[in-house]
This record gives structure tokens, sequence and C-alpha cells, in this order.
């Protein structure tokens, strides 16, 4: 009974499966494939190479240090940081006392402590990065209705995240003619630019940095190429500050379990010897 | 097969290098697995240690500059209350006059203070019993018998100097590690 | 049941002989997982896994309860509380990883465990009820891994609970407040995030339950083997302690392996990066999909495309996807074989390697694809395959199959393959 009841299900199942696919093949085959602008000229990100690519990776952070310098003068106007707090730019190699005089050079909001109306004050180490508009509404009200997300996560919330913060740093362009030829209706809008790294080619975000827009100290290139890269790294390590401990302590916690795995093989036909099986 | 001969044949033999190899064998693998297991408890039981955030709020400052004498603020320090209380010429001579070494536990008022600031008491809000908020920093709040302060919970009674001097408790509120970076303004922690 | 040759516990210390008599425990252990049960001598690498899910299940739950030490359920300040534990939490960072690589690496294990089953019919008679409870446990882990995947409140965490929640709008009638009422809600919220977290927290327990009652069913008959044939006599097995204690400690070091290094050196990979982004109700990501584990159920559930006459697709998708697992249900009456092990079996091993193994590789891939042509077509085919695989193949094949002879016992199997012949 099981049998019969169980064999009538599948012929159903599989049958009906077998049907669609049939009808399903048939519509694939005889309409036309219709090919979209996005799906033929997005690109994936370029390579990138990182100090703190692969398992041996750690940061580099000298340029993590000139990636929050690009950070701060150009992408904070509009992009928050949230998740992270400037006591974390200790971790950079800042001294307690820069960290301290660089969260006071930020604004964070604030109340008074004698009328306890709002006002801005000089952050302190344990304020987060202040957002840059007081709430969506008006991020998008001051952005042509697109809401600049935030930063902290970006290197971990797209595919190979910081090669894609790269790419689309460095990969403003005007719409290739071909484009515009292939399929006329998909011309970039007014307000929005062309970028084939992002996923429908167009976004809100005008291009954000130029060659030189910001001067290192200590006289580091500051062309777009070289400072999209160190902004990339910036955001690896505010994706994951925890990344090169995660590597440090991986190696002889991988280790250990290699020669215990050697051993406890030794020791299974150590004790296996003399049974046959 | 041939490898089960071989074996058989060095345990007939009572080959005692063979044997004490193999126990060797045994023992480094059981050990490997006891070490990984008491190394695997170490973040387990360190989580539950403050975090970050938390050891990052480990430093306080106060605007002293505001409160007059015989008047007294809570701050937070910690997470917890902190008294910081402006000493009147009669609370400070009061203090002065008690025997110090009739006290449960004898401190002086210049060391509840620091130098050149002796009017300053600055103390924790903890009852040293058993942890509650004690009564005393608040306006028109009842500063027990010994016009310091005094904790409800179990009836402890200290002095002007925050010192015990009647009840459970048993010792003087707690001075927490501070400095003053200006006339005005002190760093606590 | 245990066999008249097991070991028996005799106490030395004076100690463990007081606890033997006021409080058997050791007793217990000792028959359970000790010298005191006798295991078939033959058991291959397959035979690793049902310990090292074990084991799995442990790690989740000592790095859960972590998690949940420093876990808020609260729509507002889930995500951040996520991030909270990966930035600031002592180790937060590695319990994190810990866990989630913790669920995949269950899934590996369990569905390698499955498949042991499959291979070997471990769920034929007498250990039907071995089997009805290990898939009593694989829908718990499939319920508690989906919630959890909802509690860090990302993108992906929202929209998987919102479409898994759609499924039961598909049921007639009730459908639409049943999802209501699961929800608490019209669409994911407070009051669905806060159940999911205290039914993640809850399920383990169940789950470890039902686990003792599945080793406890595996201790009637014994543990089957490779050759099908059941145990005949002491030289068939060996005490589970040392041997199989070895065997499983060197297979347990060597998973640690492969599982440590994605915690520490790829530990999104097999995650999604759209969940590092925080919910938002108001839009979805361009490619929703869920965890790799439920992959080739995805792909059943999206295969059905058109209305079977009043029956519309959607239910009939979310009835092939339940029917998928509940199947697994009636096995020990589907396989009417007298054989067990496929290794004896032809025609069904051919099947299994042939027809089942890619049948399962092609919808584990095409779940994670997107649904659009030609995926869809390949998971028409695979999940046709998957159902007449079950229902229609292997009742067939078992009636009709010639078998290859059986070995007389355990001890000659063993013997034939040490080139010796039988000692009898």
């Amino acid at each position: 009974m099981v049998r019969l009841i169980g064999i009538l299900v599948g012929i159903f199942f599989s049958g009906w499966l077998l049907v669609s696919l049939a009808v399903g093949f048939f519509t694939w085959a005889s309409e036309p494939k219709v090919e979209t602008a996005e799906h033929v000229f997005h690109e994936h990100p370029k390579a990138l190479h990182l100090a703190s690519d692969g398992p041996f990776g750690h940061f580099d952070l000298q340029q993590v240090q000139r990636g929050y310098k690009v950070y701060k003068e150009v992408c904070s106007a509009c992009h928050s940081l949230r998740h992270v707090a400037f006591r974390d730019l200790e971790q950079l190699g800042y001294t307690e006392a820069q960290v301290k005089a660089e969260a006071a050079t930020w604004m964070v909001p604030g109340i008074d402590p004698v009328t306890g109306e709002d006002t801005m004050r000089a952050a302190l180490p344990t304020d987060y990065f202040p957002k840059p508009y007081p709430n969506d509404v008006a991020a998008r009200a001051a952005n042509n209705n697109a809401i600049p997300p935030d930063l902290s996560l970006m290197a971990k919330a797209r595919h190979n995240g910081d090669a894609y913060v790269y790419s689309l740093l460095t990969g403003y362009q005007e719409q290739p003619a071909e484009l515009l030829e292939e399929f006329p209706e998909a011309k970039t809008p007014d307000g929005l630019h062309y970028n084939p790294y992002f996923p429908n080619l167009n976004l809100a975000m005008a291009q954000p940095l130029m060659d030189g827009q910001v001067d290192f100290d200590d006289g580091s290139p500051n062309d777009l190429d070289s400072m999209s890269q160190d902004l990339a790294a910036f955001l690896v390590w505010t994706a994951e500050p925890t990344l090169a401990k995660r590597h440090a302590t991986g190696w002889p916690v991988v280790l250990f379990l290699l020669i215990a795995t050697v051993l406890a093989y030794l020791a299974y036909r150590n004790v296996w010897r003399n049974e046959k099986h | 097969m041939a490898e089960a001969t071989i074996d058989n044949t060095a345990v007939a033999d009572g080959d005692e290098g063979g044997v004490r190899r193999r126990d060797f064998i045994e023992i480094a693998a059981v050990s490997f697995g006891g070490v990984g297991a008491l190394a695997t408890l170490y973040p387990l039981i360190s989580q539950m240690a403050p975090s970050k955030d938390v050891l990052a709020e480990s430093s306080t400052e106060v605007d002293i500059s505001a409160i007059q004498p015989g008047q007294a603020v809570k701050a937070v320090f910690r997470k917890q209350p902190l008294f910081v209380r402006r000493l009147t010429e009669k609370e400070i001579a009061a203090a002065n006059a008690v025997d110090v070494g009739s006290l449960r536990d004898p401190k002086t008022l210049a060391e509840m203070t620091k130098e050149g600031h002796e009017d300053m008491l600055i103390t924790m809000g903890v009852c040293t019993h058993l942890g509650c908020v004690p009564l005393g920093a608040g306006e028109g709040e009842v500063k027990g018998e010994f016009g310091g302060y005094f904790c409800p919970c179990h009836g402890s009674h200290y002095d002007t100097a925050a010192r015990i001097r009647k009840g459970p408790a048993p010792t003087n509120l707690e001075v927490p590690e501070y400095e003053y970076t200006s006339d005005t303004t002190v760093k606590v922690g | 049941m245990s066999f008249p040759w097991a070991n028996h516990y005799q106490p030395t210390n004076p100690l463990m002989k007081w606890m033997d008599e006021k409080l058997p425990l050791p007793r217990f252990v000792y028959n359970a997982i000790g010298a005191g049960y006798p295991v078939p001598r033959n058991l291959n690498y397959w035979w690793n896994f049902g310990v090292l899910a074990g084991f799995c299940l442990m790690i989740q739950i000592v790095t859960g309860i972590i998690l949940a030490m420093h876990y808020a359920p609260n729509a507002l300040v889930a995500f951040d509380s996520t991030e909270h534990i990966m930035r600031d939490v002592n180790w937060g960072w590695m319990m994190r990883y810990a866990h989630a690589n913790g669920a995949s690496a269950f899934f590996v294990v369990v569905y390698t465990h499955i498949f042991r089953g499959f291979l070997f019919s471990s769920y034929k008679a007498p250990r039907e009820m071995i089997w009805l409870l290990g898939v009593v446990i694989f829908l718990l882990m499939m319920a508690t891994a989906f919630m959890g995947y909802v509690l860090p409140w990302g993108q992906m965490s929202f929209w998987g609970a919102k479409v898994i929640t759609g499924l039961f709008g598909a049921i007639p009638l009730v459908g639409e407040p049943l999802q209501v009422w699961l929800l608490g809600g019209f669409a994911p919220d407070n009051a669905a995030l806060n159940r999911f977290f205290s039914l993640h927290f809850l399920l383990p327990f169940v789950i470890l339950g039902v686990v003792i009652l599945h080793i406890w069913a595996l201790h009637i008959p014994g543990s089957s083997n490779p050759t099908g044939v059941e145990v005949k006599q002491e030289s068939d097995t060996v005490p589970f302690h040392p041997y199989y204690t070895a065997k499983d400690g060197f297979g347990l070091a060597a998973f640690l392996v492969i599982y440590t290094a994605f915690v520490f050196f790829m530990p999104n990979a097999l995650g999604h990066p759209d969940n590092y982004i925080p919910a938002n109700p108001l839009s979805t990501p361009a490619h929703i999909v869920p965890e790799w584990y439920f992959w080739p159920f995805y792909a059943i559930l999206r295969a059905f495309t058109f209305d079977f006459f009043f029956v519309p697709a959607k239910l009939l998708g979310v009835l092939a996807m339940f029917a998928a697992i509940l199947v697994w249900f009636f096995l020990p009456w589907l396989d009417t074989s007298p054989v067990r092990s496929a290794r004896y079996r032809p025609l069904l091993r051919k099947f299994i390697w042939f027809g089942f193994v890619p049948c399962m590789a092609a919808l584990f891939y095409l779940g994670g694809a997107p649904a659009e042509e030609p995926y869809v077509m390949f998971s028409q085919l695979a999940a046709a395959y998957y159902f007449a695989h079950f229902l229609i193949i292997l009742p067939i094949v078992s009636m009709i199959e010639k078998t290859k002879p059986l070995p007389n016992s355990i001890t000659d199997a063993v013997l034939a393959k040490n080139g010796e012949a039988a000692a009898e």
C-alpha cells in the first residue's frame, strides 16, 4: 500500500515537473532572448591587492591611516561610519592622546548641560563617528533621492567588497557609444552617473574623488588610483577590525590541529594494530 | 596482513622499545586533546570579561567649578554613582576633630582627598557593605548621625570624610583613582 | 539489547563502586559509548559522521549560549548588537564565526550521515526507528537554522523570514491568517524576531533530546555495518572503546582542521554579503537565496512553474518541498529488498552514484542560482529525478534486482578483504 501510494505520488510530482519542463523549454526556445544593458555592460571589479588579503593578511597601517584621511575629508560629508568609534583609531597606531585630539576635530550631537537643548559638542574617544544627516529623509532630500549607505561594513556587504569600492571610485566614465547604439533607451538619466562597476550601471553619486584632492603629510602619492586603494584598505579595516587577530590566532590553531590529527591517526592505527577490519 | 603479522610478532617478543613508543603515541594524542580542550576554555571564559566599549568608558571627567560648599553632585563612573562634595569649614573641622586611631578604617581627611583640594571629597557612591547607594549627596537627603552619608539598606553611617563610623560596612567609601587636570576639572579613572 | 559477549562494567575504585550503587551513570556511559558496547569491526569512515554530528551540536549549543549572552533580540538593536559581538566582545568575532560556520559544518556532516543511510540502507528493519528519529532531527535542524539566520537582522535575515513564512501563505484558506500569526504582524518585525530568538534557543535542546532517543534506539539492534549482514558472533565485533573512540578521535581532529580553517581564514565564504546590510523592509536584495544547506529544497520549491488544474504552482512547490523530506520517513517500507548494503545491490548502487548523486549536486547548484532560464529547466529535470528515485526507482529496483551473494558473517567479509580464507 505504501509502495503503491508512493509510486503514484512519485509519478504525479515527477510527471508534472517533466510537463513543466517541456512547456518551459518550448517557451524558452521559441521566445526571442531579450538582453539588457546591465547584463552586457556590467563589469566585475578590477583586481585589487591589499596587505589584508589571504590567510597571512594583516593591515598596512600607513595605508589605512591614509584611507582614514580620505574618508574624513571626502566621504564623511555624505556617508556615515556608524559601527566605528573614535577609540578604535588607536588600532591604527595612533596614541591615546592623538585619538583624543582627532576625536575633538569632529562634532557630534549632544545636549546643553544647563538648558538641555540639542547642541553640538566636540567628540570624545568613546563616541561613534557622527551621521552626516539627522535621518533618512534628510539624507534622501540632500542626495537626489538616494540615501548614501553607511560605509562601516561596505567591504563585507558586497561581493569582493574592497575591489568593488576601488573599482567604483576609479570607474566613472562617459557612457560608451556602443551601449547607446545597442540600447538607446538605457541612456543615463539626468542626475545619475554612469559607472560600469555599479550593478545597474547608473548611480546617484557623482565621482566623489579626484586626482590630488587629499594631501598626505608624508607625501604619499595622491592620484585617484592610489587614494581609492587607500580608502578600500580603510574600509576593509572598518568592516572587520579583528581581521589581523583572526589570522594570527588561526595559524597556531590550525597547525596544532594538524599535528593532533597526525597523532590521532597514529594512535588509531596503534589501537587497531592487532585487529583486522 | 603483513603489518598485522609484524605487530603481533613485536608484542609476542615483548619488544619493550616498541611498546613504549606505542604508549607514547597514545599518551601524546590524548594529551593533545586535553591541551586543545583547555585552550578552548580560554576564549569561552574571557568573553564574559568587560568588552572594549565598556572598558573605553572607564574614565570620566567632572567639572567641579559650580559646586558650592555644602553641595554635592552625583556623577557616573563605570556605571556607578560617584559623589563629588565640597565640604564646608564646619564639616572639615568636624572631620579633623575625630581621633583617627579609634576608627574602623583609620584614615585622615587629608588621606581621603588630594593635596590643595582638602575641601573636595570625591568618593564612590557605593556602600562598602553590600553595594547600595548611600543617601546624603542629594539636596535634602538624610546624612546620617555623623553628617556625611547614610546607607538606608542596612544602616551604615559615614562621616564628613566618608569614613565608616557606625553600622555593618567594613571600610570607608572607596576613593577612586583621580587627578585634577585643571583647577576646575577632575579626571576619574 | 546487548550481545552476550559484551564487557561488563566492573568498577574497582571504591568511589566508583559507591557511585555505581547510588547512580549508575558511569555504567551507563560504559555501556553506551565505552568498552561495554560491541560494535561491528568493519565500520568504515562513513560511520564517523554520527559522532561528528553530535560534536557539531555541542559546538552550536556552547557558542550559541555565549552569543545569547551578548545578543539583543530587538529589531532596533539586533544588527548593532551583532556588530558589537564582532568588534567589542572579547573573542566575540570567533564565537560568531564559529557558530555561523558551525551551522554549515553541522549540515555537511548530517548530509553525509544521511547519505550513508541511503548507501547502506541503514533505514531498513530493524533500524526503522533510528531512521525516523533521524529525519525528525533533520527537520528540527532546518527549523533551527532558519530561525538562527534571521537573528542578525540583516537584509537576508529579513527577506528570508518574509519569503519562508510566505510559503505558509500558499496553504488554501488558512494560509494568510497563519502567516500573520507566525510573524505576529503583517511583515517580519520585532514580534517575529523575538519569537524566533526564543525558539532558536529552545529547539537545540529539543534536538538534543531527540538525539538521545536516536542513540538509545541505535543501541537496541546495535550499529549497522558496510556489509549489511547482522552481527552473529563475538569475532564480528570490537568494543566501542578503545577501538572506535580512537577512530572517532582521528575523524574529529581531521574535521576540526577543516572547520577551523573556515572559521579563521574564510569565515564569510558560505554566507551572503547582503546580510551585512541592515534589514530594510522597503528594498529587496537583487538576488535572494537561503543559506546553502537549503538549496536543494529551494530548487524543488522553485521548479514548479505551472498550476495543476485548481492547485496553484506556488502551493505545489511548497507541497513538493515538504514532500521531498517527508518521503524519507517512508523509505523503510518503500525499499523491500532483503539485502541492505548497496555493495551487494549493483543496480541500486548505479542509480545512487550515477542518478541520485548528480541529481543532488545539480539541486545544490541550482538552488543557489538565479530564478531564470536555463536554471529552472535543469531544476525541473533534477527534481523530477529526485522524486522518481525515491518513489519509483527504489521500490521497483528493490523488487526486481538480482543481488550479489552476501558473506556469511562480518568476520568472513573482513578475512576475505584481508586476503585470508575464512577461518572456519
